[in-house]
């Protein structure tokens, strides 16, 4: 249940941004999110709600997830294959000397607000 | 209503705590006491490996324990007795310890005079490694029962620790643990690891962890 300790982390740099800003309401939070972040988008989403909903700023606002594929690339043949289904190995060479390209994001994108 | 307003935030959800984890580390360095972030599975041994480097090292370092858990204080009181300055942080419910927490416990703990202070994190091989504390030194504990395909199953708790210690080498026979297996499959995750078979039962490799402990401290003074 890290989901928790991570919203609590969101909220807080939202709180911030949200004052820089001079906003009063945020409506709606965009966060780019990795396949392999190991991060539970249904997990993050209970724990958003709870705790969202204690900000004066957040009540009520909307996390929108958009998910990114985890894509690793391979040293040894140069070609790109998907994490989630083969993990350090490549499926293409049999090589370990493998590195993630994309997919281990959890990053705050956008947010909406007045 | 106000105009809606889009703002790019472009920031990682532990941005915040990446911030106050460094500047956390920056004061530790300024005033030369080394933290040391202890990982590992609930039952690994921590508490038993600490309570027999306090003994070892105690005449030498002057030496800080936070113990964190859910609930209880017996660990505190454990190593207290082995003459260590300790104090017990609890988690209520969370899975991990971060930095603001972190802070909170050193304050508490009092580390002007301190060379070094140990942080047991809660025992758990997902949530610790995603969350930087301020320590200067990563360090996970394996215990031979758990197995040696552990790094293939949290690679996470592998790739972020500077050292690894495998724990209870008295018993490895009993469990069919394989190490030059476990050391391969370190090694696929995190090239640049030290890893240290040890028993704090029998004593086994032991002087190679407090060799390493006074190496940091040392290093981390300069």
């Amino acid at each position: 249940m890290h989901e928790l300790g991570i919203v609590f982390h969101m909220i807080d740099t939202l709180e911030e941004v949200g004052r820089d800003n001079g906003l009063t309401s945020i409506a709606k939070v965009t966060l780019n999110l990795g396949e392999v972040s190991g991060v539970l988008p249904d997990y993050l989403l209970d724990c958003w709600r709870w705790a969202a909903d204690r900000s004066d700023l957040l009540r009520g606002a909307e996390l929108d997830i958009e998910k990114i594929d985890a894509v690793t690339v391979c040293n040894a043949c140069g070609r790109t294959y998907a994490t989630l289904a083969h993990g350090k190995t490549c499926p293409h060479c049999g090589s370990n000397d493998t590195v993630l390209l994309r997919g281990n994001e959890a990053e705050i994108d956008t947010i909406e607000g007045w | 209503m106000d105009r809606i307003k889009v703002i790019e935030v472009k920031e990682d959800v532990l941005a915040n705590n990446d911030r106050a984890a460094q500047a956390l580390r920056e004061r530790l360095h300024d005033q030369g006491t080394l933290l040391v972030n202890l990982m590992s599975s609930p039952g690994s041994g921590k508490t038993t490996l600490l309570s027999a480097t306090l003994d070892a090292l105690r005449d030498e370092l002057s030496i800080g324990v936070m113990e964190a858990d859910v609930d209880s204080d017996v660990d505190a009181y454990t190593v207290q007795g082995h003459g260590a300055k300790a104090v017990q942080l609890h988690t209520g419910g969370m899975c991990h310890l971060d930095a603001a927490m972190t802070e909170q416990g050193l304050r508490e703990l009092g580390t002007d005079e301190l060379d070094l202070v140990f942080l047991e994190n809660v025992g758990n091989l997902i949530c610790p490694a995603e969350f930087d504390t301020g320590a200067a030194k990563k360090v996970m504990i394996l215990s031979t029962p758990e197995g040696h395909d552990k790094p293939l199953k949290y690679p996470l708790m592998f790739e972020v620790s500077d050292l690894v210690i495998v724990s209870k080498m008295d018993v490895a026979p009993y469990f069919d643990f394989d190490l030059e297996q476990f050391e391969k499959n370190v090694r696929m995750r995190n090239p640049h690891a030290t890893i240290l078979p040890v028993s704090a039962k029998t004593g086994e490799g032991m002087d190679a962890w407090y060799e390493w402990l006074r190496e940091s401290v040392a290093s981390w003074k300069h």
